[in-house]
């Protein structure tokens, strides 16, 4: 019995060691403390954390509580309230409804009307068509937050118009594009979309310079981070707004920060935006509606409130890789915005995770048994 | 029960409150539901593999593909006895009942060596190789009073577990 001879086969995958460590996020309800003591059969047999984790995992997980819809609670359930409720609706669906949608249709109307011939006369002088556009888009944006009857509420400094610098905030929706986009036109990367909405990301929003991404192509995200760095670097480029987390979360989560928009040697401004829950849940869980009902949903409802806060810009300090810097940021949003973070990536809604998770319970596993044979 | 019904009745309940050996209190079975429902996307009223797996703290768990087999399927009422071992209420017994099921992965009530060494290939990976698996085995099997040829039934689980008590609860967020 070579059992002195023991050792354990190295891991052929490599541990990504700036990676936060899954472990301090996850419930310690198994017990991780360390066993000792001779090797038993006992031990060996004995399955009970690990089953209790998957069980764990079963009932509740804090992926999936990411991108769990939090309507507001109803409060319809009496006599009394309940006429109230209903004539809310007669007034949201025949009232405010059609004057929103009139007020919509008046300010594609004006848009147009002014974006068409800007777009087409004054194709010789760049720098004053992209002024009137970027003026147009911002227009455009307050005329679809009018008619949600968004109430926004910015705090802190707008942000100024400088080089070498990009946005990164939180998403919950599409909106949250429309709603900064209102008050500074942004240069936005975002995930091409099918039907109207992909019309109007490659007419309107290519005049403030967009960067399409697609979630399915592996080999998408080089070209994606050279064109962010391309952006990032142009002088009269509009300012590059990112949302780091890659998906809709809804708001009241967040998921990891992808590092693509800390890597590229700006200075990170955070925005923060909290959606109020009481007038309208403005998650958009894009498994269960399509941006049309979304949007409809939004504009039968009182009111969309939130707020936006602009938070104080940040650098790469000397030592911190982007993963560690993306961490930071992500922590300065969800305290500021009132968001619980979870160590997911939010990709994980459309993907499997990484072996190396499994792998490094496995390893660790190994590991003690191995160390326990050896005692006596 | 209506599988694709969204509502639970109180019959209902008790029915699954019964099948589960009032493991779960009435709340808990109602929470169960809620995420029952959750994790059925496609409300065919059951859960299958692939909606088990989009959980990443299941799919990461080294255990995973054992438990997909005794989980996939299940419609609300087994989906909860299933879990019924995992309730502050159950008795020891009922876990280590549990545990044995996870290794007697043929059901004929007796686990094998290759069924034990099954398992520990799924907890190690690809940290210890095959041979080493097997003589850790034989030998802790060995100083236990087995051999490779013994075939354990529940009442050894029982005697090898039973002797300090098992940590295995889960709870049941109720709002």
């Amino acid at each position: 019995m070579s059992s002195s001879e023991a050792k354990l086969k190295p891991s052929s995958s490599e541990l990504d060691l700036d990676r936060p460590n899954i472990e301090d996020y996850l419930p310690s309800g198994a017990s991780i403390h360390e066993p000792h003591g001779k090797l038993r059969l006992r031990d060996l047999l004995d399955i009970s954390p690990i089953l209790t984790e998957a069980a764990g995992a079963i009932v509740d997980d804090s992926f999936t509580r990411c991108f769990k819809s939090n309507p507001p609670e109803p409060w319809n359930w009496n006599v009394y309230l309940f006429p109230l409720w209903c004539s809310g609706v007669v007034f949201r669906y025949l009232i405010l409804f059609p004057v929103r949608a009139l007020v919509l249709t008046i300010g594609w109307i004006i848009f147009l009307s002014f974006f068409i011939p800007v777009h087409f006369l004054l194709k010789g002088n760049d720098s004053l068509r992209k002024k009137w556009e970027r003026v147009l888009v911002e227009l455009i944006c307050s005329f679809f937050v009018a008619s949600w009857t968004g109430v926004v509420k910015y705090h802190g400094p707008r942000p100024s118009m400088r080089p070498k610098q990009v946005f990164v905030a939180n998403h919950t929706s599409m909106i949250d594009f429309i709603i900064l986009e209102q008050m500074t036109a942004f240069a936005v990367i975002m995930q091409k979309h099918p039907g109207w909405v992909g019309l109007l990301q490659s007419t309107i929003l290519e005049s403030v310079g967009c960067i399409w991404f697609n979630r399915s192509e592996a080999k998408d995200r080089e070209i994606v981070a050279k064109k962010l760095r391309e952006h990032s670097q142009g002088a009269d480029n509009n300012p590059l707004l990112i949302f780091p987390e890659g998906t809709c979360v809804n708001n009241q989560y967040s998921v990891m920060f992808k590092k693509g928009a800390f890597e590229l040697g700006c200075t990170v401004c955070p925005v923060a935006i909290k959606y109020n829950k009481i007038f309208v849940d403005a998650f958009w869980n894009s498994r269960k509606q399509s941006f049309t009902v979304h949007l409809l949903q939004l504009m039968t409802s009182w009111a969309v409130v939130c707020d936006v806060w602009y938070l104080e810009p940040q650098n790469l300090r000397p030592g911190e890789t982007a993963i560690e810097f993306a961490e930071r940021v992500r922590d300065i949003i969800s305290v500021r915005a009132g968001l619980k973070k979870v160590p997911w990536d939010g990709y994980l809604k459309y993907s499997r995770p990484s072996p190396k998770h499994r792998e490094r319970k496995q390893q660790s596993f190994a590991e003690s048994v191995l160390r326990r044979l050896e005692e006596k | 029960m209506g599988n694709t019904s969204s509502m639970l009745t109180q019959y209902d309940i008790e029915e699954v409150q019964q099948h589960c050996n009032k493991a779960f209190s009435q709340q808990e079975i109602v929470s169960l539901y809620e995420r029952f429902c959750q994790l059925d996307r496609n409300g065919g009223g059951f859960v299958s593999a692939e909606e088990f797996l989009s959980v990443p703290e299941f799919a990461v768990n080294p255990l995973s593909q054992r438990l997909l087999r005794m989980v996939d399927g299940l419609n609300f009422k087994e989906f909860v006895a299933f879990l019924s071992a995992f309730s502050p209420r159950a008795t020891l017994l009922q876990r280590i009942e549990f545990i044995f099921k996870v290794y007697d992965s043929d059901g004929n009530g007796k686990v094998t060596f290759n069924d034990m060494l099954d398992v520990l290939h799924d907890l190690t990976g690809q940290f210890i190789s095959e041979n080493q698996r097997k003589q850790v085995l034989t030998q802790v099997l060995d100083e236990a009073g087995y051999t490779k040829e013994s075939l354990l039934v529940l009442s050894d689980f029982v005697k090898i577990l039973g002797s300090s008590g098992l940590k295995m609860e889960v709870e049941v967020p109720v709002d």
